[in-house]
């Protein structure tokens, strides 16, 4: 039988901002465990929040890139629990009435775009950190409490994502999204992204949704596809075999591969959800929305439009060139000091590209800088190196970090383009093959290429092979007219 | 005392001369901070010396309750849970009595966790009646009341979340205020039901109340329920005129359950100031009975999350057997509080379960702003409103410890303005046959605590 899969994601997003949630302690991470905590943030008896407005500020941002509607009313809530890196026994979220509903984030999959609606954005706070010892030594656990009180944003999806691979997508154009608001790194391994999923299959033509599962525990990109095809498949072996899909919470291991029961719906909480009374209703103001909304930066899709009719570049040029606003950033530096855009996105798709993929870094650590390649690229133009030579002369720029024009220099690698040089050179090639020459001037013209060939030999291939020909061409008709 | 007839050490140390002869006797202290009100006392006497500007509260003895957080001294709230919790922080009403100069001489005794009418529910044993050592002084904030009536101090500080600063000033015949719902920061109080819970004075007299609650009244940013109330000075309102003051009486507020005594006392105060020339009207508050029932239900539910922070893993008891997590939850949970507060948690968890939030908590929610408009109405017709504080005087010691819900009809006329978030203020208006102490209480709209101080003040001026 066939089996469709149905997923819907939950994305907790850690906030940049500069201090926390509730309090004003640093947000800064990896620093040494509990440095960064207040009688606020730890839960300490008679202490009280106050809300962070730059949270709420990103929050309402990445509302208004997504198109969903930001609540003028929305209330905190608290999700009762206890859990030991929960230090007042009760985690500040919204519920009921969260920030924003609505929206969608437009994926490209094989040959269609789509859109995957969003249920909802909502503010909250982070939790500390349990660690547990890694052997059964006798030590015991303990906590991290830096981590409390780190905003968060939860961005909800309607179960829209159909495969794995739909939710890749989803994600990745999820954080790009936020990388470029610039409120959140979206470094999952951080732990700055996580990603929580709802699954469920059914057979092809069947309207009623399955019972779903919940995939927690998901720490990379590739580790959410592989998760989530791991439990479509152990679903529909279930289903296959004549059982049924039980209603529980799954905890994916990265390291095994698999994933295993974490509790059943007997053991589900009850939150008890209820709200925050220590908080007022948070209002958000048509003003203060506008104000927002006019600070917003170019989003992904928008810059991928501008480059094509700007740069008249393909739009597969351009999806690439803005999927980091660092990369789109450099490639628009790069066209302002060398306007033919389709030869930087050549070079910066594939050079540039390539180099950051060998060396695992970003564009950010990127040694050379794009005037350092622009003024490569202004060497081919020139004529003074070739595109071949180019390519070298890069590779040693990353090597060394030295400019075109030094590499150039120092190895005596620049083109001969005086044309009274070359003369000479062609004068001595056909002095020395007197034959040849007799049997170009007969008709013999593909002769030409063995004349380029031997005036490259002796520069060493520095010659301009343009000029080459031309004087080649001009020193060979015109002895025949002397004759 | 600016001539230099008294001096602060000389007023401290007769505080604590008459601490050591009553205290032992009444229980109102956990703590006792001879040395340091000593040193304060001294300082402030230097100061003065040199002619040094000192605050409005400067050497006077005033007493915190012990849910009130002070920097480096234990803060229990009653509990054994927080036996041994030193708070590295003011809450900040303490924070402005130090600045105002004042003197803190002690935390007093109270209700565990501000949970009862009666003050025997702490874990550092109950506190006695000031008039009659064979009843209880009230609840929750006793300690604070029952000290002040014994002078071992000038002015207390308690807490008020359903009547726990009026009802206590009441039964032990001195003035408690519970200003309007967020005109006092909340920061530092340790949380019972957060959106009830204000902090209040209590004195000697309506005069000292209003000192007291000029200088605790105030925005604070770390507050985020504080209203943005500019500062007032209620003495300076106190005298003058009275005769516009429309006084409202509802028939619900006197019904039954009271006491015939406690009745006759507050009506003979309305005459009273119906001789001074205020114009009493009756008013109707329907919503009254359903008053107890929705404080129970809200109080009981904020209460179930706030103290789930008391969990053995970060301060506070923790017993000492080596446990897994979840026994330790348990013990430290089960043996570090007492009988009342468990009652509580568990009654205000109920209500917030699924299946049980719509039936209880949101329906007590919708009550509460029935009643809130119950208010609104009333004071569309009149200024303050009249009632008894408490139904009855200073009960027996353990008269009602063992019937809960007999004990919480203690709070009767009083939970209803912490629901409607308004000021309200017991002042004595009288003693019963035995010689106990009956409290009339005065209830104004929001943020009119000068005008229910006004008409404190003339009654106790006129009695
Ligand atoms: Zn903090």
């Amino acid at each position: 039988m066939e089996y469709e899969s149905i997923i819907g994601l939950e994305v907790h997003a850690q906030l940049l901002t500069e201090s926390k949630i509730f309090c004003g302690c640093s947000t800064i991470f990896g620093s040494p465990p509990n440095t960064q905590t207040c009688p606020v943030c730890l839960g300490l008896p008679g202490v009280l929040p106050v809300i962070n407005r730059k949270a709420v500020e990103h929050g309402i941002k990445t509302v208004l890139a997504v198109g969903g509607k930001v609540h003028a009313e929305s209330i905190f809530a608290r999700k009762n629990y206890f859990y030991p890196d929960l230090p007042k026994g009760y985690q500040i979220s919204q519920y009921e009435k969260p920030l924003s509903t609505g929206g969608f984030i437009e994926i490209d999959t094989d040959s269609v775009k789509k859109k995957i609606k969003i249920n909802r954005i909502h503010l909250e706070e982070d939790a500390g950190k349990s660690m547990h010892p890694d052997d059964e030594s006798d030590d015991e656990t303990s906590v991290d409490m830096n981590r409390c009180g780190i905003p968060l944003i939860e961005i909800v999806s309607e179960p829209d994502i159909a495969s794995p691979e739909e939710a890749y997508l989803y994600l990745t154009k999820l954080r790009q999204i936020l990388q470029y608001l610039g409120i959140c790194s979206g470094n999952m391994e951080e732990g700055a992204l996580r990603c929580d999923a709802n699954v469920s299959v059914r057979p092809m033509g069947v309207e009623k949704f399955g019972i779903n599962t919940e995939v927690k525990n998901m720490n990379s990109f590739r580790g959410v596809e592989k998760a989530l095809s791991y439990e479509i498949e152990r679903q529909i072996e279930i289903l296959e075999k004549g059982g049924t899909v039980v209603k529980e919470t799954l905890l994916w291991d990265e390291k095994k591969q698999i994933s295993s029961v974490m509790r059943t719906k007997e053991e589900s909480h009850d939150y008890r959800y209820f709200p925050e009374p220590d908080l007022v209703t948070l209002a958000v103001s048509e003003e203060w929305i506008d104000q927002i909304k006019r600070s917003l930066p170019e989003l992904p899709e928008q810059k991928k439009q501008r480059f094509v009719t700007q740069y008249e570049i393909p739009e597969y040029d351009a999806g690439v060139l803005t999927s980091s606003k660092e990369l789109a950033d450099y490639y628009e530096e790069c066209v302002k000091y060398h306007p033919e855009s389709k030869m930087v996105s050549n070079w910066v798709m594939g050079e540039v590209l390539r180099e950051l993929k060998e060396r695992k870094i970003g564009i950010k650590n990127f040694k050379i800088a794009p005037t350092d390649l622009t003024d490569l690229l202004r060497l081919i133009d020139e004529g003074i190196i070739s595109g071949k030579m180019a390519k070298e002369i890069f590779a040693e720029m990353t090597e060394t970090g030295k400019s075109a024009s030094e590499i150039i220099s120092e190895k005596g690698l620049a083109q001969i383009t005086d044309e009274e040089e070359l003369s000479r050179i062609v004068e001595e090639v056909l002095t020395d093959n007197p034959e040849n020459v007799k049997m170009y001037r007969a008709g013999k013209e593909k002769l030409l290429g063995f004349f380029v060939g031997q005036v490259m030999k002796r520069t060493e291939g520095k010659a301009n092979p343009k000029l080459v020909n031309e004087v080649l061409k001009a020193k060979l008709s015109e002895n025949r007219d002397e004759k | 005392m600016k001539r230099g007839e008294v001096c602060s050490e000389e007023i401290i140390s007769s505080v604590f001369d008459q601490i050591k002869k009553a205290n032992p006797n009444t229980n109102a202290y956990v703590t006792l901070l001879k040395e340091q009100a000593k040193e304060s006392a001294k300082r402030i006497d230097d100061r003065r010396s040199k002619g040094e500007n000192l605050g409005a509260l400067a050497g006077l003895p005033v007493a915190i309750k012990d849910n009130i957080c002070t920097r480096g001294v234990r803060t229990t709230c009653g509990s054994k849970i927080l036996s041994n919790f030193v708070p590295p922080y003011d809450a900040t009403v303490v924070r402005r009595l130090k600045e105002a100069d004042a003197v803190i001489i002690g935390k007093t005794n109270m209700d565990e966790f501000a949970m009862g009418s009666s003050n025997e529910t702490s874990f550092f044993g109950l506190v006695k009646n000031p008039f009659d050592s064979q009843r209880i002084p009230g609840g929750s904030s006793g300690g604070s009341a029952a000290a002040v009536a014994l002078h071992m101090a000038t002015m207390a500080l308690g807490s008020d979340t359903g009547g726990s600063v009026r009802q206590p000033a009441s039964l032990c015949g001195v003035v408690g205020m519970k200003p309007t719902y967020g005109r006092v920061s909340r920061f530092g109080l340790v949380a019972f039901a957060s959106s009830l819970d204000q902090i209040g004075p209590i004195t000697k007299d309506v005069k000292d109340c209003a000192l007291l609650s000029s200088l605790i009244c105030s925005h604070d940013p770390k507050d985020s329920t504080s209203l943005p109330e500019a500062e007032s000075n209620f003495t300076e309102s106190l005298e003058g005129d009275v005769k516009y003051i429309k006084v409202g009486i509802a028939d619900e507020y006197f019904g039954q359950g009271l006491d015939e005594e406690v009745k006759e006392a507050v009506m003979k105060g309305i005459t009273l100031l119906e001789k001074l020339g205020m114009k009493v009207e009756k008013i109707s508050l329907p919503h009254t009975d359903k008053a107890i029932a929705t404080y129970y239900v809200l109080a009981t539910a904020e209460a179930s999350s706030n103290l789930a922070r008391y969990d053995g893993v970060k301060y506070g008891f923790r017993p000492e057997e080596e446990l897994d997590l979840s026994q330790m939850y348990k013990k430290t949970r089960s043996e570090g509080f007492g009988a009342e507060v468990k009652r509580r948690i568990i009654l205000g968890t109920y209500v917030l379960s699924a299946g049980y939030y719509e039936a209880y908590y949101a329906k007590a929610q919708k009550v509460r702003t029935i009643i809130r408009e119950d208010f609104s109405k009333a004071f569309e017709k009149v200024d303050v409103i009249i009632t008894p504080t408490s139904p009855t005087t200073a009960f027996r010691i353990g008269e009602k410890i063992d019937d809960p819900l007999t004990m919480y009809l203690s709070d009767i006329y009083t939970t209803s303005a912490n629901l409607a978030g308004i000021p309200a203020i017991s002042v004595p208006c009288g003693k019963d046959s035995k010689g106990l102490p009956i409290g009339l209480q005065i209830m104004g709209k929001p943020l009119s605590e000068d005008l229910i101080f006004k008409v404190a003040y003339a009654l106790e001026q006129n009695l």
